[in-house]
């Protein structure tokens, strides 16, 4: 359950921003997340898996959310969709979404079943899980699923949704698409089987794409060129992705905003350049320091986060980091959560040691 | 700066996850056991079942054996629980009445005659556990003679007393159960540590054997056997004819659970770890496979005795297993078989009940314990 | 995929092999031989052998040779359809079994088809409103359906058919078409019968098969690709029916090879109960009265059908699987 914070040692850590375009004009956002909480109701107690989370997304744009396993960044992206299964449930917030007309939906008053929150699933978001080897039905080829998902949102015969599905597997990279459409998922690498659920995921031409740690299951060479597939999509159709990742590099190789979550709680959140350059929060800082880097002195031990994520039934009280943080104020840290201080114009954090309760 | 915890700074922890990460494999069991109210329950009256057949002697009211005509087919008596207002529990007396064209004598409830109840009574002699001879009863008459008087559940056709003879059924029907489970945990933990452990040759030819006879309709193969047990056999060896042949192919599922649990345990890193450290193939398998899956034994077990239990039953039904003077439920089940008979003393199905009740309490303590032993298989 | 077909065949062949050889066994078992028996028989009727006589009918029926040359010999016999005479009929096996043994085929099959019919609707609704009321319900008769065996059930149907309705739930046929040839007026009476029987054998193997469903759809409902089939904008009915329940099918559908055996198996015993004209209560009885020809001939037969079905059940499971069929499993 505790995967290290960041694995993706090979790679050269590039600083943010060095290879990416110009960072586009922030638009009018499509989605606003407002003070999100999502909650499993279970036997032995209530797990806060997202206990208020606010974000905004721009077409575009790519939105990172970062943080260890468990701290609800998947779920996150669950309740956005409306696909939180019991015993979860969404019991604050609100999720807006600017849709195709100009108009404003709040996803969280939407019945999950309602015929505006199919079309809305797949029609104007879509989601790219992170485990491409059981995301795939086994017993129907890719091409079913693809046409399946294509005419789901768009009025196509079958041939031409057959046409599309094969434009579209040739879009996110796949070689012979027109003989890969009828195959099946076990007959695929696992690389390919992520550009498939790309292609899934794009095939009723979504604005908003979810990646949920759309790399972790994949080999580093692999990783990468599922990354530029990504920005790549992003870029051609402006799309705005959220990127849920455990992982920093892939945070500073993607993201232009970023939002650091720890325990369902988000504990900064910024430009990418602030969070990486001025990191605020002890628990960002600690993310950041455990990275290897090619530039560290060889033999020298990469700094870890102390202990691991508490058990979800047993929240520590106050700031939930308190129990792992070397900033830790007795009497301070333990006693209340604390609210969000402004660093700058997009820079936040929710630290006593910026703003001490009065 | 560091963002290591100080040492003597004591974690977050509740009470119930210190208990939890001290607590032992076989605490963790009974506690996750103990949730499964219904799998609680259904071990209380499988203990319940075992006692009575530990107690089948004492328990029993009448001679189990004797036979008499003119108290055939005597419905089951109501107790009666108070007389004249204090509580004294009574039956009717039985008044024999002779036919006047057939000339049989059959016995019909008396209402001026009260035969009281009495605890630790006398009865017919028995030894306790072959040991100790008495003719005390937990339960009779005042008189000392209930065979002429109690019959709780009725008589059947020879005018014996059923709820005797279900209470020795009971032993008889439990215990081929019991004796037939050993019979099959033994070859199935030799055949199935052998096919899990040695794999190879050894697995291929296990497995395909277990597959083969999973294959064949059991019941005609059991029939097949069965009447073969020379008609000249003694009770004692019908029974152990009878226990060999159920768990001749009873083993199949236990040796398919032991194999599996081999072949997991085998890629557990606590094994390599023990395998790495130098110990030896007996002691990893003594010392650290079989206790992680004696469990999974369990409950495998738990599961395979009503499989025992229905296939004696069946047999004896079918007059192809037990035969009388054995008495089992199956045996006596066999008197309820045509629709005449149940028409005539429908009581007789009485014998049914604790066949699907320990039936019932099986499968559901077996459920319990599986999940008990792994929460997530 | 060949490779998984010829696995089935091989193993098939195999299993054969040793019903055939059970069923030898089974023969041999009781004490004497045929001739012992026919013996016997002719003694009861007064006309007695001479054991001379006996030593020449023993040579006739090669007897006198060692126990696998006999096998050998009964095996090239059963191979060419001739399975003997029965003792107690005195009119060859096959004539004394005749329809019996495909109305015990009609039995199980129908009583297979009701068993999936019930347990697939059943399984699937328990497992997507797991825990509610209705699950409850069919996991609680689910247990009865496990616990009641199934003689037990067919004698307390029967009891309350009789006690209820007065009515005897015995029988496949009426008393008159019992011996009638077979004609459409048959032909409906025995589709008047069969309900109750077909319907008290089913239950068992519902029940477990039931479990079986709703443990593996409820396993196939926690894997990501019901999740993205959600998001993916499908309808909840659609998302179920299409994936987990499709994927959940395919160990269902194996478990015929289990089904089978055990249904044939049930048929033995309610048939007997019910004295339904199967080969039920002829195998109970040849076996009760030694006649070991017609007895060991009825396991042959009922064990090779059971083969051939299973094989059958193989290639349709392959045929469902891509996995089997583009050989990324054995």
């Amino acid at each position: 359950m505790d995967k290290p914070v960041v694995v993706q040692a090979a790679l050269a850590f590039p600083p943010p921003g060095a290879l990416r375009r110009e960072t586009p004009e922030r638009g009018e956002p499509i989605l606003l997340v407002r003070n999100l909480q999502t909650h499993f109701f279970q036997d032995e107690g209530v797990v806060r898996a997202v206990d208020g989370a606010s974000f905004d997304l721009y077409p575009g744009r790519t939105l990172g959310i970062v943080g260890e396993s468990g701290c609800g960044k998947s779920v996150t992206a669950r309740s956005i969709l409306r696909i939180v299964e019991r015993p979860g449930r969404i019991v604050q917030g609100e999720i807006l979404l600017r849709r195709h007309d100009g108009g404003v939906l709040d996803l969280v008053r939407q019945n999950p079943r309602s015929p505006v929150m199919r079309t809305i699933r797949g029609g104007e978001i879509g989601l790219v899980f992170q485990e491409p080897m059981s995301s795939l039905s086994a017993y129907h080829t890719i091409g079913n699923q693809l046409i399946e998902a294509i005419r789901l949102h768009a009025r196509l015969s079958k041939r031409a949704a057959r046409e599309r599905a094969i434009e579209l597997l040739a879009m996110v990279g796949i070689p012979h698409p027109a003989q890969r459409v009828d195959a099946y998922s076990f007959q695929l690498s696992g690389g390919l089987r992520q550009r498939v659920m790309i292609a899934l995921a794009l095939a009723g031409e979504p604005r908003i794409l979810i990646a949920d740690e759309p790399t972790t299951a994949l080999d580093v060479t692999t990783q990468a060129q599922i990354l530029d597939l990504l920005r790549r999509m992003r870029d051609e159709r402006g799309l705005a992705v959220i990127l849920i990742t455990h992982d920093m590099g892939v945070i500073a190789e993607m993201a232009d905003d970023v939002v650091v979550m720890y325990l369902g709680r988000e504990v900064e959140k910024g430009p990418v350049d602030a969070i990486f350059h001025a990191p605020r929060h002890p628990y960002t800082r600690a993310l950041l320091r455990s990275i290897p880097s090619v530039l560290a002195e060889p033999r020298s031990k990469l700094a870890t986060l102390a202990g691991s994520i508490p058990h979800p039934y047993a929240r520590p009280a106050g700031c939930p980091f308190h129990p792992r943080c070397g900033d830790f104020m007795p009497g301070v840290c333990d006693r209340a959560f604390p609210d969000e201080t402004k660093l700058g114009a997009r820079h936040a954090t929710a630290c006593f040691l910026y703003g001490r309760p009065a | 700066m560091s963002l290591t915890l100080p040492a003597d700074e004591p974690l977050v922890a509740t009470e119930a996850e210190s208990r939890i990460a001290v607590a032992t494999q076989r605490q963790l069991i009974w506690w996750r056991f103990r949730r499964h109210k219904l799998a609680v329950i259904s071990a209380v009256v499988v203990i319940a079942f075992y006692l009575v057949a530990i107690f089948a002697d004492p328990l029993a009211v009448s001679p189990p054996w004797d036979t008499n005509a003119s108290r055939g087919y005597i419905p089951p008596q109501a107790i009666h629980w108070f007389d004249n207002g204090s509580f004294h529990p009574y039956v009717y007396g039985l008044k024999g009445k002779r036919d006047l064209r057939t000339f049989k004598l059959s016995y019909a409830p008396d209402p001026s005659e009260k035969r009281y109840l009495t605890l630790f009574a006398r009865g017919y002699a028995y030894s306790l556990f072959g040991l100790i001879p008495t003719d005390i009863h937990l339960l009779g008459v005042a008189d000392g003679h209930p065979e002429n008087s109690l019959f709780l559940l009725g008589t059947d056709q020879m005018g014996r007393d059923l709820f005797s003879r279900l209470v020795l059924a009971t032993r008889t029907s439990l215990t081929i159960g019991l004796v037939g489970v050993t019979l099959s945990l033994v070859l199935g933990v030799l055949l199935g540590g052998l096919s899990g452990l040695q794999g190879g040759v050894a697995d291929v030819v296990i497995q395909r054997v277990i597959e083969i006879l999973r294959s064949i309709p059991t019941i005609p193969l059991w029939m097949g056997l069965a009447a073969a047990v020379p008609t000249s056999w003694s009770p004692n060896q019908v029974y152990f004819a009878i226990t060999l042949i159920i768990s001749l192919i009873g083993w199949t599922e236990l040796a398919r659970v032991v194999r599996g649990r081999f072949l997991a345990l085998r890629e557990e890193d606590f094994i390599t770890a023990a395998e790495l450290a130098g110990a030896s193939r007996m002691r990893i398998i003594f010392r650290h496979m079989v206790p992680s899956f004696l469990s999974h034994i369990i409950a495998a077990v738990s599961l395979a005795l009503p499989a025992m239990i229905i296939s004696e039953t069946t047999l004896s039904f079918l007059g192809l297993g037990l035969r009388p003077p054995a008495i089992s439920w199956g045996v006596l089940l066999q008197d309820a078989q045509n629709l005449e008979t149940l028409a005539l003393a429908p009581w007789l199905l009485f014998a049914a009940i604790p066949v699907i009740v320990v039936i019932l309490a099986f499968n559901f303590l077996g459920d319990g314990l599986r999940d008990a032993a792994d929460p997530y298989g | 995929m060949l490779a998984y077909l010829a696995r089935r065949l091989v193993l098939a062949v195999i299993t054969v092999w040793a019903i055939t050889l059970v069923t030898f066994i089974i023969m041999q078992l009781p004490p004497g031989d045929f001739v012992d028996a026919y013996m016997a028989q002719s003694a009861a009727m007064g006309s007695a052998f001479s054991a001379a006589e006996a030593a020449a009918m023993r040579h006739a029926y090669g007897l006198d040779q060692p126990i696998w040359v006999q096998y050998e010999k009964w095996l090239a016999l059963v191979a060419h359809g001739q399975f003997g005479l029965s003792f107690e009929y005195g009119r060859p096996v096959t004539e004394v079994i005749g329809d019996r043994l495909w109305l015990t085929v009609a039995l199980a099959l129908l009583a297979i088809v009701v068993t999936w019919g019930l347990a697939l609707p059943i399984g699937i609704y328990s497992a997507v409103r797991q825990y509610s009321i209705g699950d409850y319900i069919f996991t609680f008769l689910g247990f009865i359906g496990l616990a009641v065996p199934n003689f037990l059930l067919a004698l307390i149907v029967m009891y309350i058919g009789f006690r209820a309705f007065g009515l005897n739930v015995g029988g496949l046929f009426s008393a008159d078409q019992q011996l009638a040839p077979w004609s459409w007026t048959k032909l409906a009476d025995l589709g008047r019968h069969l309900p109750a029987p077909v319907l008290i054998l089913a239950l068992a193997g519902t029940a477990q098969l039931v479990r079986i469903m709703r443990a593996n759809l409820l396993d196939e409902l926690r894997r990501p690709y019901v999740m993205t089939a959600r998001a993916r904008g499908l309808s909840e009915h659609r998302v179920i029916l299409k994936y987990p329940v499709r994927a959940a099918l395919n160990p269902f559908a194996s478990t015929i090879g289990y089904l089978l055996p055990f249904t044939v198996s049930g048929s033995v015993i309610i048939s007997v109960v019910l004295s339904l004209d199967t080969v039920g209560p002829l195998l109970l009885h040849s076996l009760l009265s030694q006649d070991m020809l017609l007895a060991s001939t009825i396991i042959l037969l009922l064990g090779i059908l059971t083969v051939i079905g299973t094989l059958l059940s193989d290639l349709l499971l392959m045929w469902i699987d891509p996995r089997i069929r583009l050989g990324q499993r054995r």
